[in-house]
């Protein structure tokens, strides 16, 4: 299992040789964005015929920030500085199954190269990653000091009266944030690997034949 | 006496510092790993930020999640003033950033902004013979609550009948089910019996219990034991990453049932498992 140092724009070549069960350190300028923003993103941007002008120039800065850089599922406790300026005190990251009906269409619309999250996500994620050259990476739960540790800066914040602290797009510049990869654009998920030998544990303590 | 200051710093305990039981099982987990592998470098990033957290007093976790007060008082307290000061304590502790606000309404998707909000946060009160106040604090997340689940047995499908045995094959489901998503290793809080609501309360009350207590209740602290084994037989791991350690601590309770009911509830709580207790007596306050 390799550990690699990633930096946004990240390539297709460099996305498409990482493996599940490598350590990668991610830089560079990434979005959160968690229910409400999937939600957001889907039905006002990817399924409405038109994006509406109020929204417009969200959009395009979404497009933007978001080719070829990574998503981060997270709703993060922030401090807001004297000088008016944000900061991440804890910001680990949220489950991310919840996105499942929505990540693939994000991935392709967006070109993004990484979900950063946990507990995994489902065959439509993986597919999407597979065919558009990206991969899921598994950030730590709960470890929310040390993961808002690497958040060097927030840049920007958008929606966030309307969806909420947690909810809202924090744009921040984080340096070596540690993450695992569990699902590659080759189609391998650690999460049913581990699924499947639990399974098969489970049967066994059961007492049910296999 | 007004305990809202007092209250505040409960809640900034409970937010930014780990129990020392809970923290010595997950550097016994850690240790127990081999070393290199995901599982041991989860758990040692999860140590490390405890450490963070504590030294900075920061949250452990930014899902500060439902603040679950349990209160005792003594007769002749106020349990609308008390409860009053509580949600001011709440109020002030989000606003230094100890809890994340997460109160959100359920039809118009609107933070409320500062914590509160119908049922939120939760109160248990209940007035007892000691001249003592004590107050409970459990910080719960929303990972591990969404991965708890209750089961009404029999249940066909696992061959899980009304006996401790029906129990054990539901609470193995139940973590087989839970994989990484509540943030594993995971506490089990355990009710067996009671009704729909009261078995969620009872047992998440469990999770107050610390790790290594032992149940007074024979048939209980044995199942306790081998449940513990064999969950972490399964091989989820921390967060779900393949490993020895996917469960830290079985706790289990019973509750009385309808003769028609068998309810099995089980309450996950991911690793950060953020309880925090307070004492008053004669004005003076303490954290034991």
């Amino acid at each position: 299992m390799a550990t690699v140092h990633l930096t946004v724009p990240i390539s297709e070549e460099a996305v498409c040789s990482l493996q599940v069960g490598d350590t990668v350190y991610l830089s560079g300028i990434i979005v959160t964005g968690r229910d409400a923003a999937h939600k957001y993103m889907v039905e006002t941007f990817i399924r409405s015929a038109n994006v509406p002008g109020s929204e417009q120039a969200l959009y395009e800065e979404l497009r933007r920030l978001l080719a070829g850089s990574a998503i981060y599922h997270c709703g993060p406790v922030v401090r807001q500085r004297e000088d008016g300026r944000w900061e991440f005190v804890a910001a680990g990251p949220t489950t991310s199954i919840r996105e499942e009906p929505y990540q693939a269409d994000v991935i392709a619309h967006f070109g993004l190269r990484g979900v950063i999250g946990k507990g995994g996500m489902g065959p439509r994620t993986l597919q999407a990653c597979q065919k558009h050259g990206a991969v899921y990476l598994h950030a730590v739960g709960g470890a929310a000091t040390l993961i808002a540790d690497a958040v060097k800066e927030v840049l920007t914040v958008y929606k966030k009266d309307e969806f909420g602290v947690p909810e809202a797009f924090w744009v921040i510049r984080v340096e070596n944030l540690p993450l695992v990869v569990t699902m590659d654009s080759h189609g391998r998920s650690i999460h049913e690997e581990v699924q499947a030998v639990s399974e098969r544990r489970l049967q066994q303590l059961l007492g049910v034949s296999v | 006496m007004d305990l809202t200051e007092p209250i505040v710093e409960l809640i900034r305990r409970a937010s930014t510092d780990l129990p020392a039981d809970v923290e010595a099982a997950l550097r016994a987990a850690r240790d127990r790993e081999e070393a290199g592998s995901a599982a041991a470098s989860t758990l040692t990033a999860i140590l490390d930020n405890v450490a963070l957290a504590r030294a900075r007093s920061q949250p452990i976790c930014q899902d500060t999640g439902t603040p679950i007060f349990h209160i005792h008082y003594p007769a002749g307290t106020s349990a609308g003033k008390l409860r009053a000061q509580a949600e001011a304590a709440v109020v002030e502790a989000t606003r230094r950033a100890y809890l994340r606000p997460n109160a959100v309404d359920s039809i118009t998707g609107r933070n409320s902004g500062n914590n509160l909000g119908i049922g939120f946060p939760v109160f248990h009160m209940e007035e007892w013979e000691s001249d003592l106040l004590e107050i409970a604090l459990l910080l719960k997340g929303g990972g591990s609550e969404n991965v708890s689940i209750q089961y009404s047995l029999p249940y066909e499908p696992l061959k899980a009948g009304r006996d401790l045995e029906g129990v054990r094959r539901v609470v193995l489901d139940a973590v087989h089910r839970a994989q990484g998503e509540g943030c594993a290793p995971g506490i089990l809080g355990i009710c067996i019996g009671g009704d729909r609501s009261t078995a969620y309360t009872y047992a998440k009350m469990q999770l107050l219990r610390p790790l290594d207590d032992v149940n007074p209740v024979p048939e209980l602290a044995a199942l306790e034991e081998r449940l513990l084994r064999e969950c972490n037989e399964l091989g989820v791991g921390p967060m779900g990453f393949g490993g020895k350690t996917t469960i830290l601590g079985v706790k289990i309770g019973a509750a009385h049932r309808l003769p028609a009911s068998f309810f099995v509830t089980v309450a996950y709580m991911c690793w950060a498992c953020r309880r925090a207790r307070m004492e008053v007596k004669n004005g003076t306050v303490v954290y034991p």
